[in-house]
């Protein structure tokens, strides 16, 4: 099947502006008669909610963390685009279009891009207006940063801590709705279903995290904002509850999951250390605006200190391959690179997996204080987990799972093939194409929850009537009793092994057989061992306590179910694609100076996988890509 | 005897926890062993290991509230040999690491105590006081769209930095654990400070700081009394500068009648 988009077309510069007057509205006397249940409180979900209950609709929002304020989003670090210009180095909307287009590979779909690109600069203004303290000059203007992948400086940033403020942002915007009453938050609650109603999303079952309860909520639309699922790998640079849940669910409930197998690994992350480490941390990617990243020309110097190894015996490889962006390569670059150092048997640190990251020669430009005023606090967290003093010797940094590009598959109304299902942020596959540059997810969840939702949801509201469909229906029934057959299902099994062992080894798996490089090999394996991890998951788990109750077991136990069936369509996904592009590197695909080959003949598509059963072969259905504003062509940084 | 971590390969503890099977249970402390610890394990990744041989024996693992193990999202919460967040400055629960601790200590730990936060189960509480606070008024009444560009009203950078300062906090309650009367007053007068200090904010600083003192005492937070122990306790070094701001801010929507309009209103609805 082949998939519309719906993009609109015509002169790109105005796409946004005239679809959106040609939307439907809803009366405002109307809004306040739908209910529209927003899952997930991090940037794209509580912009939304806010925004939603802002515009007079009932809105009914979900997290499964104690307070919207704690949601994923909450860890970024280095900032936010936008198109500002403020710098005057040359910036417009359309020059971040076509780094963000050409960024993604040319996997993306034009017309989301460059709606993206033509938003960002309200989020800036409205971030502005709920008093997040950016960084501001000593005029008391906006100060920007560069990021990975851009040679102009538009990113904005609150020290090191800009996820944190933006979802302060939205979260205080959300509160301010809540005691308005237009808003009704249920924390500590996971959505375990979705329910569809003659085709149509019209309801959720959740999870009450607190007493165990299993209920539906009746609504005229879902919005899923439940974020991504690199946890998928075990180790990330993602909470723990990062999952895929909310959007597997919805998947087995009709909804197409696209380009599942982009995967973002960032390249400046603390590398393991040991087998007991239950995360990675990620060490913001503005460093290498400051920081040289090299290793150790010869095998032999890897283990000596990096302050005895004299310059000429450093490799600034970077610098070297990619003279015109240098340390600020693209991740999926960056990342490839540091791999292939360490892989050559020039890593550093424990078991060779590490690259310096240096910030000697900026101490000695600017002065430790400069550095100190701006990424003390990365320095402060590295110190803290690896007892070293980044300002005396260099950081050692790896490449580390921490982004998915893919998603549920949506239309350029952010809504999926489920009438009804909008998905936003990380959880739709929308505007990165197979590779994220830095500072765009920010963007991204924000521009879906403030600008774009608000806007596109009436178009499927206004064609539909307030309260269509009520708790008593038969569905609704149907899937509490289905969440209620698997918890009792997982409760039941009372093996031996624990969950966070089925997780750990999944997890590996999907790491070395579905990580950075992926060959036709390592995919065939992969898609052998994990219905076999699965298998053994379901005779042989071992999950305690009562489903009536708080049970922190039955909750993990419950996401590992979701990712260890997601992890074939993942494999199967980077297996189908005979090319590489951006994050996804299959071996075979590849120039011979080992840079990403991709296949525009062939692949120049979005694959939007069907559902067909656990174990059954999904059916895929494809939107062709068209880039009539920014010609395809090979992405090179050199 | 100098038996520091650091120069081990692993060790062994003794963790004193308390179990609480809910709010209204009553509550005992437990002993468990943590074994073949290394220096490098975080705090909660300590507490993982000793999870996983609970589970592994058929006991009821300790519940706890993390999510990002990295120090931002506030989640974790425990007070550890009788100091929120185990005493290390600036460092939450998730971001200690076990080289601060010796091969054979023994550890307590025990939930954040205090009454406006109830015990959920063992280490995990209810901390929704804190959002309320927040949904009183710790806003601006920001619409989205319609605002001005973001670089029309400069700030200086003084201003931009104070307001930052005081946005770090991440809403974890260690402050409210640490403090003798439960007090909020760290937090709220963190909120008030980033906002009132802003021009962004100015516009509504009176009401915010009524409605938030207002709300403080209705979710049944002490007050301050000058103890310092919030600060002490706070990962993210908040300083207590920002309670004599949320005080001189209180006394100015004071002078301007705010407080009482404000108790008026809420005695018509
Ligand atoms: C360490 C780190 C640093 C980053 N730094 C940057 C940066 O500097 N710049 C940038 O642009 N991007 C950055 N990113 C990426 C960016 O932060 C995320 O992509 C983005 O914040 C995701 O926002 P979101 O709203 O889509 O999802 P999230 O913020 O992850 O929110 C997900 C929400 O869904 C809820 N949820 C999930 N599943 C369920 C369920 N089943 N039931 C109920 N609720 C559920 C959660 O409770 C949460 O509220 C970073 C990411 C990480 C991990
Ligand atoms: S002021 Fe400090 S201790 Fe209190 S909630 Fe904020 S970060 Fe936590
Ligand atoms: S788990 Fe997030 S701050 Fe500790």
């Amino acid at each position: 099947m082949i998939l519309d988009g719906k993009a609109p077309t015509g002169r790109i510069e105005e796409s946004w502006d005239k679809y959106r007057f040609d939307l439907k509205l809803v009366n405002p006397a109307n809004k306040r008669k739908f209910k529209i249940l927003v899952v997930g409180t991090g940037l794209a979900g509580a912009s939304a909610a806010a925004t939603l209950g802002e515009l007079g609709y009932n809105v009914e929002t979900f997290c499964y963390q104690d307070s919207p304020r704690r949601a994923h989003s909450i860890a970024a670090q280095g900032g936010i685009n936008a198109a500002k210009n403020y710098p005057n180095d040359g910036d417009s909307i359309y020059r971040l279009f076509y780094d963000t287009i050409k960024g993604g590979d040319f996997r993306a779909r034009e017309a989301d891009v460059w709606r993206l690109a033509q938003v960002s600069n309200n989020i800036i203004d409205q971030c502005v207006a709920q008093g997040v303290p950016f960084a501001r000059d000593y005029a008391g203007y906006l100060d920007n940063r560069s990021f990975g992948g851009a040679q102009v400086s538009r990113t904005f940033y609150a020290r090191g801590q800009t996820g944190q403020q933006l979802l302060l942002g939205a979260y205080s915007a959300l509160s301010r709705q809540i005691k308005a009453g237009t808003v009704k938050l249920f924390a500590r609650t996971e959505m375990l279903d979705l329910v569809v109603v003659d085709g149509e999303a019209k309801g959720i079952t959740i999870r009450d995290l607190v007493t165990g309860e299993i209920r539906t909520h009746v609504g005229d639309a879902v919005v899923l904002a439940t974020g991504g699922y690199v946890n998928v790998f075990y180790l990330s640079t993602n909470a723990m509850g990062c999952s895929v849940t909310a959007n597997w669910k919805a998947h087995k409930k009709g909804a197409y999951f696209a380009n599942p197998c982009f995967t973002q690994i960032h390249p400046t992350c603390i590398p393991q250390a040991g087998d007991y480490q239950s995360k990675l941390t990620l060490m913001s990617e503005s460093l290498r605006n400051d920081g040289r990243i090299w290793v150790p020309k010869k095998k032999e110097d890897c283990n000596k200190p990096a302050n005895e190894i004299p310059e000429e015996d450093r490799d600034y490889y970077l610098e070297r391959k990619y003279p015109t962006f240098g340390n600020l390569a693209p991740r999926d670059i960056a990342s490839r690179a540091a791999k292939e150092q360490c892989d050559e048997g020039r890593g550093v640190g424990p078991g060779g997996r590490g690259v310096y990251l240096d910030f000697a020669a900026s101490i000695k430009r600017l002065g430790e204080n400069v550095v100190r005023e701006r990424y003390g606090n990365l320095f402060e967290m590295y110190e803290r987990i690896t007892d070293e003093d980044a300002y005396k010797q260099p950081m050692r940094i790896y490449p580390a799972p921490h982004y998915s590009m893919g998603g549920l598959w949506v239309d350029y109304n952010l809504m999926s093939n489920i009438p009804g299902l909008f998905v936003l942020g990380e959880a739709n596959f929308s505007v990165h194409g197979a590779n994220r540059l830095g500072a765009s997810a920010l963007m991204q969840g924000l521009a879906d929850g403030y600008f774009v939702i608000p806007n596109t949801i009436a178009g499927y509201l206004a064609t539909t009537k307030p309260g269509k469909v009520k708790a008593d229906h038969p569905e609704f029934k149907k899937s509490v009793e289905e969440v209620h057959g698997a918890s009792k299902k997982l409760l039941g099994i009372n093996g031996k092994k624990t969950v966070t062992e089925f997780i750990r080894e999944l997890g590996t798996t999907m790491w070395e057989d579905v990580g950075m490089a992926r060959s036709k090999e390592s995919l065939t394996k992969a898609l052998q061992k994990i219905p076999a991890i699965r298998k053994e998951f379901w005779e042989n788990v071992k999950v305690s306590g009562k489903g009536e109750e708080l049970n922190q077991q039955l909750e993990n136990a419950g996401r590992t179910a979701d990712f260890l069936e997601f992890a074939e369509l993942l494999a199967r996904d980077a297996l189908h694609r005979e090319e590489s592009c951006g994050g996804h590197f299959r071996v075979e695909h590849q120039y011979p100076d080992g840079e990403a080959k991709r296949d525009d003949a062939n692949f120049c598509y979005t694959a939007a996988w069907e559902f067909k059963g656990i174990g059954k072969e999904p059916e895929l259905h494809k939107e062709p890509l068209k880039f009539e504003n920014v010609h395809l062509a090979v992405r090179s940084y050199k | 005897m100098s038996a520091h971590a650091s120069e081990h390969g692993t060790m062994n503890l003794k963790l004193i926890v308390w179990r609480q099977a809910g709010p209204n249970e009553p509550g005992r402390f437990e002993t468990y062993d943590a074994k073949g610890i290394t220096p490098h394990h975080s705090f909660l990744e300590m507490l993982d290991v000793v999870n996983e041989d609970l589970i592994k024996a058929g006991k009821e693992p300790i519940v706890f509230d993390h999510d990002c193990r990295e120090g931002i999202c506030g989640a974790c919460s425990a007070v550890v040999n009788g100091v929120p967040h185990g005493g290390y400055k600036r460092t939450t629960l998730c971001q200690l690491h076990m080289r601060k601790f010796k091969d054979g200590d023994a550890i307590y730990l025990e939930p954040w105590r205090a009454r406006a936060f109830p015990i959920i189960k063992d280490l995990m509480v209810d901390r929704g006081a804190l959002d309320r606070l927040i949904q009183a008024a710790g806003w601006t009444s920001a619409h989205t769209g319609g605002v001005p560009d973001g670089n029309s009203t400069p700030i200086p950078k003084r201003s931009a930095d104070y307001a930052m300062d005081a946005a770090e906090c991440i809403g974890c309650g260690a402050c409210v654990a640490a403090c003798p009367n439960g007090a909020a007053m760290l937090f709220a007068g963190a909120k008030v400070s980033q906002l009132n200090e802003l021009p962004q904010g100015q516009v509504e600083a009176p009401e915010r700081v009524a409605a938030m003192v207002q709300a403080m005492a209705e979710n049944g937070f002490g007050n301050c009394s000058n103890h310092y122990e919030c600060q002490a306790a706070c990962p993210k070094g908040i300083d207590v500068k920002f309670i004599a701001r949320l005080n001189r801010e209180f006394r100015k929507a004071l002078v301007l009648d705010k407080v009482g309009a404000l108790t008026k209103s809420a005695k018509a609805e």
